[in-house]
């Protein structure tokens, strides 16, 4: 849910039920790194209360779609993440199993 | 004004702004040694660890010039990961280039929201030894499973409906004979019943004839299911103890496995334990020679320091194995001569990950399930949001 106002649509406040610090940790890292948003912090009301704000302010665009776009790029982030931990663990695993041969023919 | 700064002022507006003031000639595109050391370094000084925070606003140094903002194709170019150390149920790797706050979102997820299986109802039929029912069911709960929990779906979205897609039934039946010793019942005495329950339910006894009802309704044999043929559920380790019986006495039960996550019940997390460390760096401010050297290297307990002999009996140290740093700082006490020849540090932006599984799922799965949830999130607040 959005918080803020139509007339000057750059501040708001989204509310995030079923979050925590995990998700909004990380998405205030990833809008602090946006030179669009000049102030981006989050805060969790009530630690019993699954939900977190967060507030971002921005230099004129749209709060919303600079929070997407935020979003967006954890993504991105977390699927390059991905790939490149799949990318490191076979390449691991095949220079483990060609040591092993090496010691074995030995 | 003279006419140079009107054309300068018209150009910054013509050209995107921060682009162009980077162009200029006396402008720094890189921050002094200074500032770049405390924004990438902890400094564990002997009192206490300074710099400690990441510099996250895009902003931070724009007084200096400097962009601080960090766009997706630099993060991809930066980001590396290393494979270090790799069991079947341990793994330790690095990752380069990633910020603390996304490294510790993966810990917490790792931890308690990477679903598994874990007995969450217990039928207890017997029980006369002298472990209480309930210490015996949450000794149960806490027996992690071998069974891939992505072939599962969570019990809530059924209802009410236990069937062969959402529970894992055990039965124990274990009995001590009246003469004989005292036994050990341990958890490889949990058998799969790949068919459900074998349980009736006791409101409906009278109905005779047909079928009793048990406590689960699986419409068919979990083994004759593709994804369970050739790997079948099991307790992970054999050899955990749940109860000892004297003679004459009997425990007879049936544990009922679901899928959940570590934030309802720490049974469900799929985790020993995750964590991550920040990459210690051991810098020697000068040269460390002869018996200093032989005392720095005999000063630190994780045995950092090497000592390089080069001929004529002059030594001197050398940091060979900065990875083995616990930061006990032991080699920068002793006076302020020690904190000026060491300086410990810590790289900010590289973790070095471990996660130890309990066997439901090896680590390096854990570790991509987790970072899909996290993509999962991201997904659900943009579809919020639009
Ligand atoms: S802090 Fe401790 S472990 Fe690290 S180098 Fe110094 S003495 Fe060795």
């Amino acid at each position: 849910m959005e918080i803020g106002s139509y007339s000057d649509q750059s501040k708001s406040t989204f509310c995030l039920v079923d979050e925590d610090h995990t998700f909004a940790n990380s998405v205030r890292f990833a809008l602090n790194q946006d030179p669009r948003v000049t102030f981006c912090g989050y805060s969790i009301p009530h630690p019993s209360v699954t939900q977190v704000n967060i507030r971002v302010q921005t230099t004129g665009d749209p709060a919303k779609e600079v929070m997407k776009d935020g979003c967006q790029d954890l993504m991105r982030m977390c699927q390059h993440i991905r790939s490149s931990f799949t990318d490191a663990f076979i390449d691991f695993k095949r220079t483990k199993t060609d040591t092993k041969q090496d010691m074995d023919t030995k | 004004m003279p006419e140079g700064d009107v054309s300068m002022a018209e150009e910054s507006n013509n050209g995107s702004g921060l682009d162009y003031i980077m162009s200029l000639e006396d402008v720094p595109s890189k921050l002094p040694p200074h500032l770049e050391l405390f924004k990438t370094r902890v400094l564990c000084n002997n009192d206490a660890p300074v710099h400690t925070e990441t510099i996250q606003y895009s902003g931070a140094y724009a007084t200096l010039g400097v962009d601080n903002s960090v766009r997706l194709d630099n993060f991809c170019e930066n980001f590396k990961v290393e494979v270090k150390r790799l069991t079947d149920s341990d793994m330790e790797f690095d990752l380069i280039g990633i910020d603390p706050a996304i490294a510790n979102a993966f810990r917490r997820i790792l931890i308690s929201e990477v679903p598994t299986m874990a007995i969450e109802r217990v039928y207890i039929a017997n029980n006369t030894s002298v472990v209480q029912d309930e210490v015996l069911s949450h000794r149960l709960g806490l027996v992690p499973i071998r069974a891939d929990p992505r072939l599962f779906e969570y019990p809530e979205n059924a209802g009410d409906d236990k069937n062969e897609k959402n529970t894992i039934v055990f039965k124990l039946h274990a009995r001590c004979r009246v003469g004989q010793p005292r036994i050990t019942v341990k958890s490889d005495k949990l058998k799969w019943l790949p068919n459900g329950s074998e349980l009736p339910c006791e409101d409906v006894r009278s109905n005779a004839g047909s079928k009793p009802k048990t406590f689960t309704s699986f419409t068919c044999s979990q083994d004759s299911l593709p994804e369970f043929s050739g790997n079948s559920i099991s307790v992970t380790y054999p050899d955990i103890i749940l109860a000892k019986l004297g003679p004459g006495q009997e425990i007879e039960l049936e544990a009922h496995a679901v899928k959940g996550i570590g934030r309802t019940h720490a049974k469900w997390s799929p985790v020993a334990t995750a964590w991550y460390r920040m990459l210690p760096e051991v810098v020697l401010l000068e040269d460390v020679v002869d018996e200093v050297a032989d005392e720095l290297k005999n000063k630190c307990p994780a045995n950092v320091f090497d000592i390089e002999d080069f001929g004529k009996g002059n030594r001197r140290a050398t940091v060979a194995r900065p990875r083995d740093c616990t930061l006990c700082r032991e080699c920068i006490r002793g006076g302020k001569e020690w904190e000026d020849r060491v300086s410990l540090r810590r790289v900010k932006h590289h973790c070095i990950f471990t996660i130890e599984s309990t066997g439901a799922l090896p680590p390096e799965v854990l570790f991509t399930e987790a970072v899909k949830i996290l993509e999962d999130k991201c997904e659900r607040v943009i579809t919020e949001l639009s």
